[in-house]
């Protein structure tokens, strides 16, 4: 019998029952909460008198639709007011812990829960939303829900789940200097296309992946579902175990060490098995931009914007439609593509270790003229590290604006909005069309490729602002 | 949710692969507490457009919505199938389905037809030459026709989803059948919940 993935393993762990009627019931460790897939989960459980089985397994946080203004101004816009006000009355009435706009540990939903420690290795958690596969990173099954699955791990905290088929994706060797998690990650789901991971759970493997930080494998696991895997992984190594310690939700002292070898056991036996394999070579990887209207479509930030004579005939159309509505000309040098807002934030990068790559850029230029630059820390956390290390100086400095955590404008539902025809670099991970905005045309790129695209007005390497 | 066997109606060619739900439902829509009138904001983007094939007043009343490749990527929000549902939708047929999409359509009721991408093209076809065209797709017998065409395909369903979109059933409800088992579980778990200080901070 051959050995068990690292989702074999956390699956198998977490079964319930086998009901004949339903899928396996998986238990859910962790539910996570935010203002805008919650409303209607918590009014299905008034209607039904039905109580939260686990506050203390429940956390909410304020994220989605906060302004990114100073905290002192009030929320001016009356329906986003009222769903944050909503979410407090819920949070209040169950008994969920909530971190509001302001709290100290409010932020973007998956910056908070890992860098609280509140995500740990084996976990099963799940999100009103599709990018709580960042969590994977972490070595736990991580997975976006929808507002009826929301509620119903309010009421049971179980969710029925049929079993996922299983990805390698392993990347060997090392990643060029300049090139990011960011960059490997487009990469990946430029190769896969946004069906290529429906039905998986991917596990990333590899000494290129192995080399990430944390915060790097978050980058990566945070976009599995850009190439429509509902989840991402990563085996628990020491770089897991390292992160963890000293977190306020993990123990300390020897209860630490007790909990870290559990957590090390949450990797993929030697003779696992998957039912598909990815191999990709992190030598061959440039810094990479999307230039269309989904995720997959990419070119390398060197490259040339493709024509539809390029791709397969069952693509043409809907790259005939992505060219009109970015507004793009085929051949067209990416570097030659002036942009109007640059945007540094989002649960995909806007921790700690992207705004350093970025402030590295920025240290001592200008935003070029005409340009709008933000930046928006994933949390206060992140923030006041920001701070404590003067990065808001760098930014404030050289033109950017350093404004308060949530996730703004890579989804646009808080005043931070591209409006029509502006073109932005943006290091989120969604470029649909008006996703930061109606009629904004977003291209997705890292953080230090942001920064210096702020600056020269142009895409642009940090090597050519002179880092 | 309410039994869902067999459903009749216009059926719309949306003509476009890869409509993620951001373009179903755009964000701005998503602010709201309720769980409808989400119907107006539906490809709310599109529909300025008096071209756009929603707007055609033959396919007023539509039921089926015909996709193409890779319908509902992207965002985890249930708003795209209340948006659809709210319109008046009741299926949606495409080649492929975001998998969060899909299981919030089973969970609300909304059938999604997944055909092979020829029969997709052709069913599209059908509907364009012939807006008046009945599309009826039938959940007991797995089969989307147009019989006024003589077109039928059959298409498969998760067994489980069948089996709830059949009987109506309430996903909670038969969930919480097993307290039991879900207790038993919770005392032999090694996985503790959120540490207490940040619970109370």
């Amino acid at each position: 019998m051959s050995g068990r993935t690292l989702y074999e393993k956390i699956w198998e762990e977490h079964l319930v029952a086998a009901p004949a009627d339903q899928p396996p019931l998986l238990y859910i460790d962790l539910h996570l909460v935010h203002e805008v897939t919650s409303p209607q989960a918590f009014d299905g459980l008034r209607l039904a008198g039905r109580p939260v089985r686990r506050p203390d397994r429940t956390l909410a946080t304020a994220d989605h639709n906060v302004p990114t203004d100073p905290i002192s101004t009030p929320v001016a816009d009356p329906i986003s007011r009222r769903q944050l006000e909503v979410l407090d009355e819920n949070c209040r009435e169950f008994g969920v812990t909530l971190f509001p706009r302001g709290h100290e540990n409010q932020g973007i939903v998956h910056v908070i829960s890992p860098e609280l420690g509140v995500t740990q290795p084996g976990m099963t958690i799940v999100c009103g939303d599709s990018h709580t596969s960042t969590h994977g990173a972490m070595g736990a099954l991580a997975f976006g829900i929808g507002t009826s699955e929301v509620e119903h791990v309010l009421a049971t905290q179980t969710l029925p789940q049929s079993r996922a088929r299983t990805m390698a994706v392993t990347v060997e060797g090392a990643l060029p200097p300049g090139v990011t998690a960011k960059d490997l990650v487009l990469a990946i789901v430029g190769r896969l296309g946004t069906g290529g991971g429906a039905g998986y759970v991917i596990e990333y493997r590899g000494e290129a992946i192995r080399s990430l930080s944390m915060e790097g494998r978050m980058t990566v696991c945070n976009m599995s579902i850009e190439a429509g895997a509902r989840a991402g992984l990563v085996a628990v190594d020491e770089t897991t175990i390292e992160y963890l310690r000293g977190r306020p939700g993990v123990p300390s002292g020897e209860e630490f060490e007790r909990a870290a070898d559990r957590w090390r056991q949450y990797a993929s036996d030697p003779d696992a098995t998957f039912d598909a394999d990815v191999v990709i070579d992190a030598s061959t990887l440039v810094p990479m931009v999307t230039w269309g209207t989904n995720p997959a479509q990419v070119v390398a930030l060197d490259g040339r914007i493709p024509s539809p004579d390029d791709v397969p005939a069952e693509q043409r159309e809907a790259v005939v439609r992505a060219l009109a509505y970015m507004d793009l000309t085929p051949a067209t040098p990416v570097r030659d593509i002036p942009v109007d807002v640059v945007f540094i934030g989002s649960c995909t990068n806007s921790r700690i270790e992207d705004l350093r790559a970025a402030a590295a850029v920025a240290r001592g230029q200008r935003v070029a003229p005409g340009v709008r630059a933000l930046v928006v820390p994933g949390s206060h956390r992140v923030k006041r590290a920001a701070e404590a290390e003067g990065l808001d100086r760098v930014f404030v400095d050289a033109g950017f604006e350093w404004r308060e955590p949530g996730c703004s404008m890579c989804l646009g539902m808080n005043p931070d909005q591209l409006t029509p025809g502006q073109r932005s670099a943006s290091t989120s991970n969604r470029n649909f069309e008006g996703r930061q905005g109606r009629g904004g045309r977003t291209h997705l790129v890292s953080p230090a490729v942001a920064a210096a695209t702020a600056i020269r007005g142009r895409f642009a390497s940090p090597t050519e602002v002179g880092q | 949710m309410r039994p869902v066997t067999v459903i009749e109606g216009r059926g719309v060619p949306l003509g476009r692969s890869d409509v993620d739900t951001d373009q179903i439902i755009p964000s701005e829509w998503l602010k709201r507490v309720e769980r409808t009138g989400f119907g107006r904001g539906l490809f709310s983007e599109w529909r300025d457009d008096p071209a756009f094939v929603l707007n055609r007043p033959e396919y007023q009343g539509a039921s089926v919505l015909v996709g193409a490749a890779r319908f509902g990527t992207g965002s985890s929000r249930e708003h795209a199938v209340w948006a659809l549902m709210d319109y008046g939708f009741e299926a949606v047929v495409a080649s492929s389905f975001g998998d969060i999409f899909r299981n919030n359509a089973a969970k609300q009721g909304l059938v999604t037809v997944q055909l092979d991408a020829t029969s997709v093209a052709e069913l599209a076809t059908l509907v364009t030459d012939d807006p008046g065209a009945h599309v009826v797709v039938d959940v007991t017998a797995l089969a989307i026709e147009v019989p006024a065409h003589g077109w039928r395909r059959s298409f498969e369903l998760d067994p489980v989803v069948r089996e709830r979109l059949l009987n109506g059933w309430d996903d909670i409800g038969l969930t919480l059948r097993h307290d039991g088992e879900i207790a038993d579980y919770e005392r032999r778990s090694a996985t503790p919940p959120i540490a207490a200080a940040l619970r109370e901070g």
